[in-house]
């Protein structure tokens, strides 16, 4: 069957079997390999992208019903070449060790901070709760989305001090 | 150059320093990480690549009686279906574990394990290769299982390991350690005497990702290239030569991002010998990647001991001695990943922290129809369990002699002045400086005010628990005279080049899963040259390209190749410091090294720095005489003895009365890993590690039911902690330096999976003291905790 989506912005068709799983679309035939796979009972949510803005696990969906649908993956997170805050906040707080939950943590965070600018962090404890760090203990993860929330904090304030640098 | 806005929002400004060496330093690694730009073993895609996917057992143990392929052949889709008797005529069906037993890589015989390899098929894609397992007809005579460890040496138990010739029994080993007379003695003229029964159950790693690999096979060249998920890159290339019968210099084993190991990724797995062997039939690129059940089921568990301890003190709380029997459950095959003549690993090291006059261990272990494993999620060889059992006997004794836990610790630390100091089991701790340590965390804690809170808590009925746990852990394995695996010497090579214009490149033996050595390896040789940091690339996981060693696991990393990293930095400033004579026009003794530069003693104007040196020695220039040029050098690390990092952990929980959840509320740790590379790399480490002991305190168990099926086979089963389940950490430290490392350092990627479990089951303990329970096994999932509360405590195996 042929599916159609918009990924990253981008108008994608495919020829795909109706049973594909969108964690798979994504990967092995979109070459998008931010998006991982950890599980086979979705408790996992390495795999978390966005459907129309909102984080799903996409190894519980399959690709066709994608179809019509916005999708965002870790690699669409960074706009115009600037990382997100939530990027840049699990950098500077030692947010991630092997990496490999990262792009599905980041995902929830960023959906998070766009209906919560300022969660608690219980409030981000819960949000990331159906999502497993082997690494990291969590206790950074929370701290790098709350760096996320205080810098957006700090911009909402002050918006035009940017400086020129290196990319990190 | 991209824009970026460098802005830190107040409160975080600690987390971003330049270094020039050690100290809080970003990591390195992460820019790819948070793109999505990591290439772990699924990410490879390669022209032409197929897809393989594996049968396995349905049940524990029986005799194979037909296969039947045909259909599976038949998929359109399906390029070859290969079972274990097509394994045989290539001589490939069985080959030998990392303790020098033997696992069939597919069954020919005997299914000895529920999800034992029992055939597998290559095809184009993934979904057509799962299909295809489903066409596949099997036969089997269904045996009875082995499946209770105590039960495994009865009298006519069935026999596991009938492929071992002349094997009438399930017996695998009996190993011991320490005095059992000089043991025997000091507990009969003792004045207490306290038993317990502990069980550490079978846990498993479950990193997130799952183990596999890509084989890409050349047959004009007889080149094998193996993507893999392993932590161990160089070993697995010469195990592969040694039972592949492939010319070791045609196979580059690369490892790239690990998402995660814990001890999960060091062994070689059948799945990987299938992958190579599906590309060698196909001439085609081959990949396998398990899946989440397969991971749980079939590849490396954890722990399994069933342990006695008994300790004997005078009354007044000094400890004289600790005995322990032990009867460990190695599954169907030993497949334990230690060195060879460490089959218990390091559990010799159960004595503790403690100061004794006798100690002594019997251990036996035995065959079940289970997965093989057995050392792996961050144990050090098999601390973990030395770690529980004395920290829980050490608590037993304390509440037979109305102690306080830590006052009865404190009482009988080895004392600094002690060092070096030699147990009673034989093993050699470089240095410790325990009682500071402990302060810290009781300060820290506030464990005064705790013992306050619980006392005013227990009187209204709540439930409050404290518990403590200190441990010594030996970690780094060498030197390679003492420690080897199948016959390879446990040390690490390092190769550093500096460039022309001064930027250099350090290739590593060791490979990390996630632990930042792309950051702490260029601060190591940063400190050392005085080079910055990101002015260092790092080269690991590739044998193509780095030196021999044995790989990352108990904590070997900064012991053994952060040494090697800092000899052969040394190694390369000795040459700078020839170069820069010459340019300096002074004798090489006449030069100062200033971390950076050098510079004639008593004039520092006339200096030259590292990188100056660097494009001379590449130069058209002279050179002194008998300095061929370049600036790079190689050395081979061989540890003179394991380093001995040490903690204190304190954790506070609540028991609901009404439902027997335990919620840990705090969570204290204090470590001590000798000099700190990465401070925020460390933390990092802790936490994970703390995690880890919530996971297997209170929520995780790989159990099986008496026909030998596995109850923890997914993560609806296998219960994992979430960020609901644990703390805010809290973390400190204290600095006691490894005397016999270059930097000082000491090794701390395990430290906290070996120490925090007995902290939370004393804890737990503690807070059902009102109920009278002195001991309850792990999980402490609330129906066991709510047994216990009714004094029918029970071991969860
Ligand atoms: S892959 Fe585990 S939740 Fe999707
Ligand atoms: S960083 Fe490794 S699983 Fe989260």
């Amino acid at each position: 069957m042929q599916v159609s989506m918009t990924v990253n912005g981008e108008e994608v068709t495919r020829e795909i079997e109706g049973r594909l799983l969108l964690v798979h679309f994504l990967r092995d035939v979109l070459g998008l390999t931010g998006t991982h796979w950890g599980c086979d009972t979705s408790n996992c949510g390495t795999c978390v992208v966005w459907v129309d803005e909102k984080p799903v696990k996409s190894c519980t969906m399959l690709a066709a019903m994608a179809g019509g649908h916005e999708v965002r993956t870790v690699e669409g997170l960074a706009q115009n070449g600037e990382l997100d805050p939530v990027q840049r906040g699990f950098m500077e707080c030692h947010g991630l060790q092997c990496g490999f939950c990262t792009p599905g943590m980041m995902m929830t965070a960023r959906a998070l901070l766009n209906e919560n600018p300022d969660p608690s962090p219980d409030e981000i404890r819960e949000a990331i709760s159906g999502q497993i760090c082997r690494c990291t203990g969590y206790a950074t993860i929370v701290r790098s989305v709350r760096w996320a929330a205080a810098y957006e904090a700090d911009r909402a304030e002050a918006p035009a001090a940017t400086t020129t640098g290196g990319a990190p | 150059m991209t824009t970026v806005d460098d802005h830190k929002p107040a409160g975080f400004e600690d987390n971003d320093q330049h270094p020039v060496g050690h100290g809080r330093m970003l990591r390195k690694e992460d820019p790819r990480f948070v793109r999505g730009r990591g290439n772990y073993v699924d990410d490879v895609q390669l022209p032409g690549m197929l897809h393989l996917a594996i049968l396995r057992a349905p049940v524990a143990h029986a005799r194979l009686v037909s296969i039947d392929t045909t259909a599976a052949e038949a998929h359109p889709k399906v390029k070859a279906v290969v079972t274990g008797a097509t394994l045989e005529g290539l001589k490939l069906a069985w080959m030998p574990t990392l303790s020098n037993d033997v696992q069939a890589v597919l069954v020919t015989d005997k299914v000895r394990f529920q999800g034992q390899e029992v055939a597998f098929v290559v095809a184009e894609d993934r979904y057509s290769a799962r299909d295809a397992l489903e066409l596949i007809e099997v036969e089997y005579d269904i045996l009875d299982p082995v499946v209770d460890v105590r039960r495994a040496l009865e009298e006519g138990a069935p026999v596991i390991r009938d492929d071992i010739e002349g094997k009438t029994d399930n017996h695998c080993f009996d190993w011991e350690t320490g005095d059992a007379a000089a043991t025997e003695a000091v507990f009969a003229t003792a004045d207490v005497v306290v038993e317990q029964d502990l069980v550490y159950p079978r846990v498993h790693p479950a990193p997130m990702e799952t183990c596999g690999a890509v084989a890409d096979f050349d047959p004009v060249e007889g080149r094998l290239t193996l993507w893999s998920t392993t932590q161990a890159p160089h070993a697995h290339r010469t195990l592969y030569a040694i039972v592949a019968g492939l010319p070791e210099h045609k196979i580059r084993v690369i490892s790239p991002d690990l998402g995660g190991g814990f001890g999960n990724k060091v062994p070689i797995y059948p799945g990987y010998v299938c992958a190579v062997v599906g590309s060698i039939v196909t001439g085609k690129p081959v990949k396998w990647m398990e899946d989440r059940s397969e991971n749980l089921v079939s590849t490396g568990f954890a722990r399994d001991y069933v342990m006695r301890g008994e300790i004997a003190a005078t009354r007044d709380g000094r400890i004289l001695g600790i005995r322990t029997h032990v009867l460990a459950d190695h599954g169907a095959f030993n497949g334990t990943a230690a060195p060879v003549k460490y089959p218990a690993g390091f559990f010799g090291v159960f004595t503790g922290s403690y100061d004794l006059e006798a100690a002594y261990c019997h251990m036996t272990a035995v065959y079940t129809n289970k997965a093989p494993g057995g050392v792996a999620y961050a144990c050090s060889f098999r601390i973990t369990e030395a770690v529980y059992l004395v920290e829980r006997i050490v608590d037993c004794l304390a509440a037979e002699l109305a102690m306080d836990p830590v006052e009865l610790r404190l009482k009988n630390f080895i004392k600094p002045e002690q060092f070096p100091y030699t147990t009673k089991t034989g093993w050699v701790y470089d240095s410790g400086n325990y009682e500071p340590t402990m302060r810290e965390a009781m300060r820290l804690a506030g464990y005064e005010q705790l013992r306050r809170e619980q006392a005013e808590k227990r009187a209204r009925g709540e439930l409050m628990g404290i518990g403590v746990s200190f441990f010594t852990e030996a970690v780094g394995a060498g030197p390679r005279k003492h420690m080897d695996i199948l016959g390879l010497g446990m040390a690490d090579s390092c190769e550093l080049r500096v460039h022309p214009t001064g930027k250099a490149v350090v290739r590593l033996s060791v490979q990390s899963q996630g632990q930042g050595h792309e950051t702490t390896f260029a601060q190591i040789v940063g400190e050392e040259l005085g080079i910055p940091p990101a002015d260092v690339d790092v080269v690991h996981g590739d044998t193509d390209n780095t030196p021999f060693g044995l790989g990352t696991y108990g904590s070997r990393s900064t012991p053994v190749s952060g040494a090697a990293a800092a000899l052969v930095a040394r190694k390369v400033r000795d040459k700078a410091r020839i170069v820069a004579s010459g340019m300096l026009e002074v004798s090489a003794d006449d030069l100062i090294w200033d971390k950076g530069s050098f510079h004639v003693a008593g004039d520092p104007s006339a200096a030259v720095t590292i990188q100056d040196i660097a494009m001379r020695a590449h130069g058209a220039g002279d050179l002194p005489e008998g300095y061929e040029g370049a600036l790079e050098a190689q050395i081979t690390y061989n540890p003179p003895n394991l380093t001995y990092p040490h903690g204190a952990y304190i954790c506070v929980v609540d028991v609901d009365p009404g439902t027997a959840q335990v919620k840990v509320r705090r969570f204290v740790a204090v470590d001590d890993c000798g000099t700190r590379i990465n401070p925020m790399i460390i933390e990092g480490q802790v936490h994970g590690g703390l995690t880890d002991g919530v996971g297997m305190a209170l929520m995780e168990i790989i159990a099986f039911d008496e026909d030998g099926n596995c109850l923890g086979g997914s993560l609806m089963d296998y219960l994992l902690p979430t960020a609901m389940e644990v703390p805010d950490w809290e973390t400190g430290f204290t600095v006691t330096p490894s005397p016999h490392h270059p930097i000082g350092a000491k090794g701390v990627g395990e430290s906290a999976t070996v120490g925090s479990p007995p902290a939370i089951v004393n804890a737990v303990v503690d807070a059902l003291a009102p109920f009278g329970v002195r001991h309850a096994d792990m999980p402490l999932t609330p129906s066991r905790v709510w047994d216990a509360m009714r004094g029918q405590a029970r071991p969860p195996i």
